[in-house]
């Protein structure tokens, strides 16, 4: 593959304004698929969460999930839309094995939802409207694997198998309009944007939105235009894009790109684009279709869809709190500076320190294991903290340090042994042995031994050079495996001191 | 009159995936022409104030619970499979529209 020519970011960034667009596909957490009563269960063994209906065999009717319908119109009104009096679907004609039928089921002129704005704020406070022109509902595809080409990508392959279990579950596509304005925080936008869609579906409970499942899916509109020109330029569509992190790369990549060939006089192919993880790059894949070749018509199978005005105004009153105003609203409840607020944000541990307050840890001791000790963790092991260990161990973990139980180290070692499937931070530190020395009596003839071996300490201390100190403090934290309370063996050793 | 011309006949065979000699896309292009001509007369017909039908019955919402039912097996699913592996149906790649 021919290496891209990029422009560095802010040379083009000087010459051109970014135009950005997304198309966020959601899938739905329903028990069963959009139009049939086949199970919607991520991992199951190959084709066999499968209906007639699936398989589009003939004379089979699809019919409509009504937990899919309401799920949908929760997402719209949370994504601050008007929801549609009529809603119809229609076929996207296209042909491609990963659709046994030759055509998706989706909406066209009547989606469901239309209209919106969602609130994104970004790491230096800006706060932005994305504005979103429809979300709609439709039915994922079947999964191909590529074989015969390099690491199952499409580029190359010989053959395609096809599992269509998830062929018909249930997405809803989310649309937003073009967004000007983004300027150099265009890529920082684009991940704040998909982060927020996704705390928007996890708190109403619509989806597990897992982007490494594909629950949750990316596509990434970048176009540029000169400085000073009303029309907007080519632009073109990244796919492929399966972590927060991948989108704000993907959108600076092709900001790099597009730049390049534009400043060189060329021009940009309107295109799909392949995002490449392992080397930071997009590919060219098909050219993009025109719309028209999709002909799309109306489903003859299936009725429209019509909300009554009671069900929506019961969704929108089930609605949770907006991530933005909830977000300003835990800033204050948990007494966060700026930065530690933004590095929680950053981490994605929003959720996990909510849970841990709510199981009994302080703000801000959940805020320094989960930031700390445990992201460190995870980052070694190159998966998502959340994934390690439960907030209610977090906040055990926590209550054992308050308790005096633990000191900070001691609990380092909890942390990790929970990791490692050693049980509840209670069973490792029995297990361990790990828990301090709270007999003041073990401390004191500790402290003893260790003035015997530093006599003029003694001397010292009644001089008040407290820091000499430290030498026995040491001393004693070592006799004691690490496995004492530094700030209790201090107060004993000076009132030693004061007792001769 | 029809706006049907061999150009289009041939981008709707690609993009259909299917192969068209020379002689059919003549032939397909004078057809689809005389059909397109033929619905394009409902037009003059139906005015501004007439909205498309899609569904000849006046009924809505025919919605079904979220409630899983029978499925077939992978054998069944996988009986008229010209080819497969490991559970799965095997086709020739084809660099296009994936979703």
């Amino acid at each position: 593959m021919a290496k891209d020519k990029i422009l560095s970011f802010e040379r083009a960034l000087e010459l051109y304004e970014p135009v950005l667009g997304f198309e966020v596909h959601i899938e739905l957490g329903t028990k069963t698929k959009m139009f049939s009563s086949a199970p919607n269960e991520f991992g199951s063994e190959p084709n066999t969460n499968i209906t007639p209906v699936d398989l589009g065999l003939p004379g089979t009717l699809p019919v409509v999930n009504e937990q899919a319908v309401r799920y949908s119109i929760s997402l719209g009104l949370a994504l601050g839309c008007e929801i549609a009096e009529t809603s119809s679907f229609a076929r996207k004609n296209y042909f491609y094995p990963d659709m046994t039928k030759n055509y998706q089921i989706t909406q066209s002129d009547q989606p469901i939802a239309y209209d919106g704005s969602v609130e994104v704020e970004l790491a230096d406070g800006t706060i932005f409207h994305v504005p979103i022109e429809r979300a709609h509902m439709e039915e994922d595809a079947g999964k191909l694997t590529h074989v015969g080409g390099s690491a199952g990508r499409i580029q190359g392959a010989s053959a395609s198998l096809v599992d269509y279990n998830r062929a018909g579950v249930p997405l809803v596509e989310i649309v937003t309009r073009p967004i000007f304005g983004a300027e150099h925080n265009a890529p920082e936008l684009a991940k704040a944007y998909v982060a927020v869609v996704r705390e928007i579906a996890i708190s109403l409970g619509i989806s597990e939105a897992r982007m490494e499942r594909g629950n949750l899916r990316c596509d990434a509109n970048v176009s540029l235009r000169p400085r000073g020109q009303e029309k907007l330029g080519t632009r073109t569509e990244t796919k492929n894009v399966n972590s927060l992190r991948s989108v704000e790369r993907a959108v600076r990549y092709e900001i790099q790109r597009q730049a390049a060939i534009l400043e060189a006089g060329g021009t940009i192919t309107q295109e799909t684009r392949h995002w490449h993880e392992d080397t930071g790059t997009t590919s060219a894949g098909r050219p993009k279709s025109d719309a028209d070749d999709y002909r799309y018509f109306p489903e003859p199978d299936l009725l429209p869809v019509v909300p009554g005005r009671e069900l929506i105004e019961q969704l929108r009153s089930e609605l949770p709190e907006a991530p933005a105003a909830r977000n300003r609203r835990l800033k204050g409840e948990w007494g966060f500076t700026d930065l530690e607020f933004q590095d929680v944000v950053n981490g994605g541990l929003l959720a996990e320190i909510s849970s841990t307050v709510a199981a009994g840890a302080t703000a801000q001791a959940a805020r320094k294991w989960w930031t700390g000790e445990i992201a460190r963790i995870a980052n070694t092991q190159g998966v998502d903290a959340a994934s390690l260990i439960s907030p209610e161990n977090v906040a055990a973990t926590a209550k054992l340090v308050e308790a005096g139980t633990l000191t900070d180290k001691l609990a380092r070692q909890v942390i990790e042994g929970v990791i490692a499937g050693e049980g509840s931070p209670q069973e490792v530190v029995d297990a361990r042995g790990l828990a301090v020395v709270s007999d003041d009596g073990a401390l004191i003839a500790a402290i003893d031994e260790a003035l015997a071996a530093q006599p003029d300490i003694l001397e010292k201390l009644r001089e008040g050079k407290v820091q000499a100190a430290g030498a026995v403090i040491g001393a004693v934290m070592k006799a004691m495996k690490g496995q004492a309370d530094a700030a209790r063996v201090r107060e004993l050793l000076l009132e030693r001191a004061a007792q001769a | 009159m029809s706006e049907i011309t061999p150009e289009l006949v041939t981008h709707l065979a690609s993009l259909s995936r299917i192969d068209l000699s020379p002689d059919e896309i003549a032939s397909l292009t004078t057809e689809l022409g005389q059909i397109v001509d033929s619905i394009a007369k409902v037009s003059e017909v139906a005015t501004a104030d007439v909205p498309a039908t899609s569904h000849p019955i006046p009924l809505t919402n025919a919605l079904r619970a979220d409630v899983v039912g029978e499925t077939l097996t992978q054998e069944q699913v996988l009986q008229n499979a010209p080819e497969q592996q490991d559970g799965k149906f095997v086709v020739t790649a084809i660099l296009g529209e994936e979703q």
